[in-house]
Formats: structure tokens, C-alpha cells, sequence
């Protein structure tokens, strides 16, 4: 049906006219007993380090909303490009979208130039997107990657500050995380050492933050690859729920068998032809 | 889109105070303001200059928004029938701190692009690009229909990058049609 009050195509984009109606809805829900829902936010842990073969990027697969953990094997270390890989802390919609954006962006890129996107490249769209937002986009992301200029680490906040430093932690369980790394960091660290840090620092930020827990992820981004790793290390505090509840044949024995025949006989025996043409 | 990133960037230290809240502006070859490739305003220090553009585009004052003021009619009183009843409230304040931001954005980030392209190159270089800007915006169907703006979109630079312009709200989608003949008269100001 057309609308005569339509005297414009709509703007594609964000559409604000929603803004007035949620700001009358809370004031509804906050005096009775019900609450707004709470945005998924990844209550995390994640952290990176740079050693001397490439990069490595750690994170925990806890996704929280509220106080329930909504997510146990939430992924959070994202795609970006066959050389970089980026994690993300923050609200989980926004992480998982910025970085699809940013992906598919670079992707057309380098079928345009037939080149493979710098780690520079990243963070500067990033920066630009986050900065144009004005931190509404709540996404604190580590981007770690290696390219021809070498390996690099950088951090981008949901203000869109960068920061380019050898090694790294984000997310509530950041403090942590950070004291585990600053005390064994060394440069031009050999791999295995690296993995190990990144595992501990990841480690601590679980047991000291209530957002983060579960499993840890490693991705280890070398010039000869990616090597992700998913997961690391399980956490002890599995659930040992069974999830199929079938019993096998053969779980009961049988003790007795009786076969009783049953005698039919025929009564009426009528014939229908079928027409096949 | 390319050029003006390496514009942008190379400029990114050198933010001048430039004068020139319209695009249209460019058009305006008077003598006092037509300037080949030199300052065209009274340098301002860098400290200050870093700011006071982006505050600029801030206001509702410096660039003319569609939608936001009081809606007036044909007979300069709003139009209660098309557009509902006026309450002072909503007009003044957009509710939402990215609203007016984003609906600006685009005409912002042009002026912008295009200052710094004058101060570097000279008028030539915005003139030249806007004229093929206009003369591509012009190739379009009627309202009603969706337009590919194949052209525009070559020329922006849009045809190699993903936004959320592409992704949330697309036209093509969109639940409410508008009546044809009521469209095209208020794209030709009949209404």
C-alpha cells in the first residue's frame, strides 16, 4: 500500500526514531518490577604478545549478560584477513560486527590491489569507524597480525584510541592478565614461550574475574600461517551433563521368551484393478 | 574515496580554519574570495583550529538539516495533516547524541575532502569534481523507484567499501512505499 505521508526514500544507515520510545520504556520498566534486557557483553579476558616468528593471541570463551553467562564457547578471536586476526572485548554484537565489517572491507581491498592488507591498514579503518561512533560501537579490540613490515600488536579502543605495544591485555580481566605479563615478557620471545605466556596470562584474568572463564583460545599468526587453536586448555570445572539420554539395546537382559502365533483366516477377498495408462 | 584518504592524511597536521560552510559556495567566484591555492581565511593557531571545526559541524545552525526544524508547509505553518502535531521539544533536540552527527556525515566529511583538495590544489580541483558529482547525482529514475546511483557511488569511492550504510536500512527493503505522483512533486518543490 503507498503512504501519502511518505514524500522521501528513507535513509539507509542507523535509524534513530526508536530513541524516544526506549527512553519512555524505561521509565515504564524501571518503576515496575521488570527490567530491560541486558546487551551480551564478553566480560573478558584476552591479551597478546609479539615473539620473534610472528604474533600470538589468547582469549577466554566466556560471554556474559548480566550476571548469567550466556555463552560458554563464545569465539572470540575473529577473522580478519589470512594474516591478521583480531580479539575482542566489549559488547559481543558489536565485536563480531565491526570485524565482519572490517574483514569484508580488506577483502575487497586486496582484490582491488592484489596485495594482502597491512596491519596499519586495519587499525586505521577501525580507528576511523569506532571514532566516527563516538564510542556508541562499545568495542575494545586487539588486532595482531604479520605483514611485509613485520609482526605488529595494536590495541584499539571504542573511542577509537590506538596503541602499538609488544604485548597486551583487554577486557574486565585485563589487570590480571597484564600483571602476569609484565613481570615475564622479554622480547623476541621463541614461540612455545610465547604460547605459554599468553596461556597464563589468560589463566589468571579467569580465576580473578568473574567475566571471563571456561576454555582459552590461542591464535598463533606466523609469516608460514595460522595456527588456531580452539581449545588451548579446557577448563577443570567442565559439567559432566550427559546430554543423550538413550539406553542401549541390550541394557536390560532378557529372562523369558513366549512366542504366541496368531491364526487369521480369510474372509473377503475383494479385487480393485488399477488403471495404468 | 582513496584520494581523499591520502589527502586527509597528509592534512591531518595542518587543519585550517577554512570559510566555507556551503559546497555551493565554490561557485561563487567573487574577487575578495577567489584565491588560487593560498589561505583563505586569517590563520588561526593550530591548537584552536583542531577544534573548532569539528564543534562547527556540531551546530544545528552551520548546515541546513531536512527533517529537523519546525516543518512548514505550503503556507508557512506546519502541516499538521502530513507531518502530525508540533510539540517544541522534539524539533529542538535530537534525541539521540549520533543523530544529527550522522545525518550530516556525509555532507561534513565532504566539506571537509574538499577544503583541504582546494588548499592543496587550487579551486580547479573541488569545481571540477563537483561538477561531475552533479552532473552523476542527475542520473537517477523517478523517486519511487530504486536508483542504482551506479555512477555516484564509482565516484565517491563507495563501490569499494562496506558501511553500515550498506548493510542496515536498505531502501530497496523498505516496508512503507511512498505514493508516486506526491513523490515526484515534492521532488520537483511543487509540494
Amino acid at each position: 500500500m503507498a503512504l501519502s505521508n511518505v514524500v522521501e526514500t528513507p535513509a539507509s544507515g542507523f535509524n534513530f526514531e526508536n530513541v524516544s520510545r526506549n527512553v519512555a520504556l524505561e521509565g515504564l520498566l524501571e518503576g515496575g518490577h521488570t527490567k530491560a534486557p541486558k546487551p551480551m557483553k564478553t566480560g573478558t579476558t584476552i591479551a597478546g604478545v609479539v615473539c620473534k616468528d610472528g604474533v600470538v593471541l589468547g582469549a577466554d570463551t566466556r560471554a556474559t549478560s548480566g550476571e548469567v553467562v550466556a555463552d560458554k564457547m563464545c569465539a572470540k578471536i575473529h577473522y580478519i584477513s589470512p594474516n591478521m586476526y583480531c580479539c575482542g572485548a566489549g559488547t559481543a554484537a558489536d565485536t563480531e560486527k565491526t570485524t565482519d565489517l572490517l574483514s569484508s572491507n580488506l577483502t575487497i581491498f586486496s582484490m582491488n590491489s592484489g596485495r594482502n592488507p597491512r596491519v596499519v591498514m586495519a587499525v586505521n579503518i577501525l580507528q576511523d569507524m569506532l571514532f566516527r561512533y563516538r564510542g556508541q560501537i562499545g568495542a575494545s579490540l586487539i588486532l595482531g597480525g604479520v605483514d611485509c613490515t613485520g609482526n605488529h600488536l595494536y590495541t584499539v579502543g571504542p573511542y577509537g584510541s590506538i596503541d602499538n605495544v609488544p604485548y597486551l591485555a583487554m577486557g574486565s580481566g585485563d589487570l590480571a592478565a597484564l600483571g602476569i605479563l609484565e613481570d615475564r615478557f622479554k622480547p623476541n620471545m621463541e614461540l612455545e614461550e610465547a604460547k605459554e605466556l599468553v596461556r597464563d596470562a589468560i589463566h589468571s584474568g579467569i580465576m580473578s574475574d568473574l567475566g571471563s572463564g571456561n576454555n582459552i583460545d590461542i591464535c598463533v599468526i606466523t609469516k608460514q600461517g595460522v595456527d588456531y587453536i580452539r581449545p588451548y586448555q579446557e577448563s577443570e570445572y567442565k559439567d559432566k551433563r550427559q546430554r543423550r539420554y538413550k539406553y542401549r539395546p541390550g541394557t536390560t537382559s532378557i529372562l523369558t521368551e513366549k512366542i504366541v502365533p496368531l491364526e487369521l483366516e480369510v474372509v473377503q477377498e475383494t479385487v480393485q484393478r488399477m488403471d495404468t495408462a | 574515496m582513496n584520494i581523499f584518504l591520502i589527502l586527509s592524511c597528509l592534512n591531518s597536521l595542518r587543519q585550517l580554519q577554512c570559510s566555507v560552510p556551503k559546497a555551493t559556495m565554490f561557485f561563487h567566484i567573487s574577487a575578495g574570495i577567489f584565491m588560487t591555492g593560498g589561505m583563505c581565511a586569517p590563520v588561526i593557531p593550530l591548537s584552536l583550529a583542531k577544534n573548532t571545526r569539528g564543534l562547527r559541524s556540531q551546530l544545528k545552525d552551520s548546515v541546513p538539516v531536512t527533517g529537523m526544524g519546525p516543518q512548514v508547509g505550503a503556507y508557512g505553518v506546519q502541516d499538521t495533516l502530513r507531518s502530525g502535531f508540533s510539540s517544541v521539544k522534539n524539533e529542538l533536540l535530537p534525541s539521540h547524541a549520533l543523530e544529527l552527527s550522522e545525518k550530516n556525515f556525509q555532507l561534513n566529511q565532504d566539506k571537509m575532502n574538499f577544503s583541504n583538495l582546494r588548499n592543496i590544489q587550487g579551486l580547479h580541483a573541488p569545481l571540477k569534481l563537483q561538477m561531475e558529482y552533479r552532473a552523476a547525482r542527475q542520473i537517477q529514475r523517478l523517486p519511487f523507484l530504486q536508483s542504482s546511483h551506479l555512477a555516484l557511488d564509482t565516484l565517491k569511492g563507495n563501490d569499494e567499501s562496506i558501511s553500515f550504510e550498506d548493510i542496515l536500512n536498505d531502501p530497496a527493503q523498505s516496508e512503507m512505499m511512498g505514493e508516486p505522483h506526491i513523490m515526484v512533486e515534492y521532488k520537483l518543490g511543487m509540494m
